[in-house]
């Protein structure tokens, strides 16, 4: 997993509550072989005019001018703002995949659904909570200056805006310290490599027919 | 201190480490991977510079989206032939053991685990699939995961998870003539629900599960996802050994020796305590018939469509009128009365060697019934069909109208071409009736591989105990 310890970003406001995982990637897409590359499929019913499905051309599709990440201010953005219950629905982890793949590091939103928000730190995206009043701020301040950038800071637990305003977020401890580290399941496994090594040389002599 | 359950066996046997919230690193001794849930896993693993742990713990197979048909031709869906030319390059890539398509002892997964020997008592076996609890009945500790999992798996060979609690279904008497293993865990099911298991790993045990072939202990736990419960489990006896016996990944000589004598203590002691008990008189069951979207809304044959109108709780009563909906179905039918259009014999419950000898058995010097316009019999591996042929099973099928297809999940979850089309009714041996599983607008109905067979002769559901009664008048 990518390590996360700071960012500075374009921030992007998607002004809707409750977008369920079947709005961040549509079910079809699932069909995929792989992790990467859904990006171009994230938000597909919002952001294109006609029916997606997999294989086809995305840059040729018609899109639609009105949705927020189709305009050009937001072009490369890498922190989402969004609203209360953000990710609810399935348990895809297609959902973070396709945030990660599109471009975005951090969200900041007041709510988070549990299974989106647990996937999220599985694949070194961080959500981050903050008050909705504080939202409600960062969303006036994104639309009303062009070019708006947040720095994200996991060690300080900051997000810092353009004006030099200084927001403290909590995160768990645990999940931190496995997100500044870049370590996933799998990396906190593997420092227990003794371990499995000790146990498969006791297995080898008891079992030997299992190896 | 009270004795311990095959499970804690299992358990104790596999453990490498324990955090202080139990939060367990469990060693796996064998995975078992298909091409619908490993692409990222494989992806996520080349992206990081790891390799598989260790190699020969791997088997794979494409099962989900291969054809059961023509297969000269390739797959035709493009999405699906990218995902089986995937596993294929991943395996390649990787250097891990595949049954490619065009290999004889290609398969469904949970079927050519046991028939290679690559599933042996005392393993812990993964895959990512749910269905994988079908190994526990070779007294492993075998359940199905998530794609993280199966990439965790690959990389350390190892899982961080949490013990459950124990839950041991006691089956005793004798089974009726014309009553399965299907009808048991049908009936099992209807019994405690398709929650009733949720947080255990369930013992199948009693004297009716011990005289179950290794095959119909296969489809009891097969099932056990179906009840909620993650893993099941069938203690070792002389069935398993004398199954596991001669199998291509089976230990020999010495090392057999040394096995059996260890998959001997793999039973739970006498005195060993389950959290929870649950007890099935056999010699009382009949062949069952599911008539809802839930494995858990099933009836015996000779009963009829339940009334939602003398179901108490508002809740269940709305997801019954909900199904019934779904079904087409009026309260009350008799079950006998219900006809269908397309029968389905095969996936990883009922695709074995004797769920087609079961179904030939009834279908020999029949026919097929007209307002039937497909029946297909899909056989578990290469090498069922193989066998299935060698007994001449298929000529009996083809001559009762029967088509006789290559192996693969097929109609059990419609991935591939082979689908119920909307509104069709089908007699199915697989294991899910949900809505849209057999193809969208389609619908389900479990049997038995004899159940379904019997259907497809008669144009509706009918009690195979009456065939069983009276063999001779098939002739
Ligand atoms: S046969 Fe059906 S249940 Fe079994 S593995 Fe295939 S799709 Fe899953």
């Amino acid at each position: 997993m990518e390590k996360f310890t700071q960012l500075q970003g374009v921030a992007a406001p998607l002004d809707r509550a409750n977008v369920d995982t079947d709005a961040i990637i549509p079910k079809q897409f699932l069909k995929s072989i792989k992790r990467t590359g859904f990006g171009p499929n994230l938000f597909d019913e919002w952001r294109y005019l006609d029916h997606g499905e997999p294989g086809m051309d995305n840059s040729q599709r018609p899109l639609n001018p009105d949705f927020v990440l189709n305009q050009p201010r937001y072009q490369g953005a890498q922190v989402l703002l969004a609203r209360e219950n953000f990710g609810c629905g399935s348990s895809r982890e297609h959902a973070p995949w396709a945030l990660e793949d599109y471009g975005f590091r951090a969200i900041i939103a007041p709510s988070y659904a549990d299974i989106f928000y647990n996937n999220c730190f599985k694949n070194g995206l961080l959500p981050i909570v903050l008050d909705a009043a504080i939202v409600e701020q960062l969303f006036q301040e994104t639309v009303a200056t062009e070019g708006y950038k947040l720095k994200v800071d996991l060690a300080a637990q900051t997000v810092i805006t353009p004006s030099g305003q200084s927001i403290e977020f909590k995160v768990e401890e645990f999940r931190k310290y496995c997100l500044l580290n870049g370590l996933d399941d799998i990396g906190l496994t593997l420092r227990n490599v003794d371990k499995i090594k000790a146990y498969e040389e006791r297995r080898k002599a008891e079992a030997p027919w299992m190896f | 201190m009270s004795g311990q359950t095959l499970y804690d066996k299992l358990w104790n046997a596999h453990v490498v480490n324990v955090e202080d919230d139990g939060t367990t690193l469990l060693y796996i001794d064998r995975h078992l991977v298909h091409e619908v849930t490993s692409p990222q896993a494989f992806e996520g693993l080349r992206m990081a510079g790891r390799q598989p742990w260790r190699l020969s713990a791997n088997l794979a197979v494409a099962d989900h989206n291969v054809p059961t048909t023509n297969r000269s031709e390739g797959i035709a869906d493009p999405i699906s032939h990218l995902q089986v030319e995937t596993l294929d390059k991943n395996c390649d890539y990787f250097g891990i053991t595949e049954f490619k398509m065009g290999d004889i002892r290609q398969g469904i997964v949970h079927v050519i685990g046991p028939e290679q020997g690559a599933t042996l008592p005392g393993m812990t076996l993964v895959c990512g699939d749910s269905h994988t609890s079908t190994h526990g009945a070779f007294a492993a500790l075998a359940f199905g995961i998530g794609t993280s999992e199966v990439e965790h798996v690959l990389a350390t060979q190892c899982l961080l998870t949490k013990k459950t609690k124990s839950m041991l279904v006691k089956v005793e008497g004798a089974l009726p003539l014309g009553v399965t293993a299907k009808d048991i865990i049908l009936a099992i099911i209807g019994k405690i629900g398709t929650a009733g298991g949720t947080g255990y790993a369930i013992e199948f045990g009693g004297s009716t599960i011990r005289a179950l072939s290794m095959e119909g202990r296969m489809t009891i736990c097969n099932m056990a996802i179906e009840a909620g419960a993650r893993a099941g489990m069938v203690a070792v006896d002389e069935h398993t050994i004398d199954y596991v016996k001669g199998r291509p990944y089976a230990p020999q000589g010495a090392l057999w020796d040394q096995a059996v004598a260890y998959w001997r203590t793999l039973v739970s002691d006498a005195d060993a305590k389950f959290d929870c008990m649950v007890e099935i008189d056999a010699s009382t069951l009949k062949p069952h018939v599911t008539w809802g979207t839930s494995p858990e809304m099933v009836v015996t044959v000779d009963g009829c469509v339940p009334d939602p109108a003398k179901e108490p709780d508002p809740v269940k009563r709305e997801g019954m009128q909900r199904a019934l909906q779904y079904m087409a179905l009026q309260a009350n039918t008799p079950i006998q009365q219900i006809n269908i259009d397309k029968v389905f014999i095969g996936s990883c419950t009922n695709s074995r060697i004797e769920d087609l000898r079961a179904a030939a058995q009834v279908a020999r010097g029949k026919h097929v019934a007209a307002n039937v316009k497909l029946a297909m019999v899909v056989p578990g591996s290469g090498l069922v069909k193989r066998q299935a042929e060698q007994e001449g099973l298929d000529k009996i099928f083809l001559a009762a109208g029967f088509e006789w297809r290559e192996p693969g999940c097929s109609m059990c979850l419609a991935m591939n071409a082979d689908r119920l089309e909307p509104g069709e009714r089908c007699a199915s041996t697989s294991n899910r009736n949900f809505e849209g599983r057999q193809g969208p607008g389609g619908r389900t109905h479990l049997v038995s591989p004899a159940m379904a067979a019997a259907a497809a002769i008669a144009g509706h559901f009918v009690d195979v105990r009456d065939i069983a009664r009276s063999p001779l008048k098939a002739a």
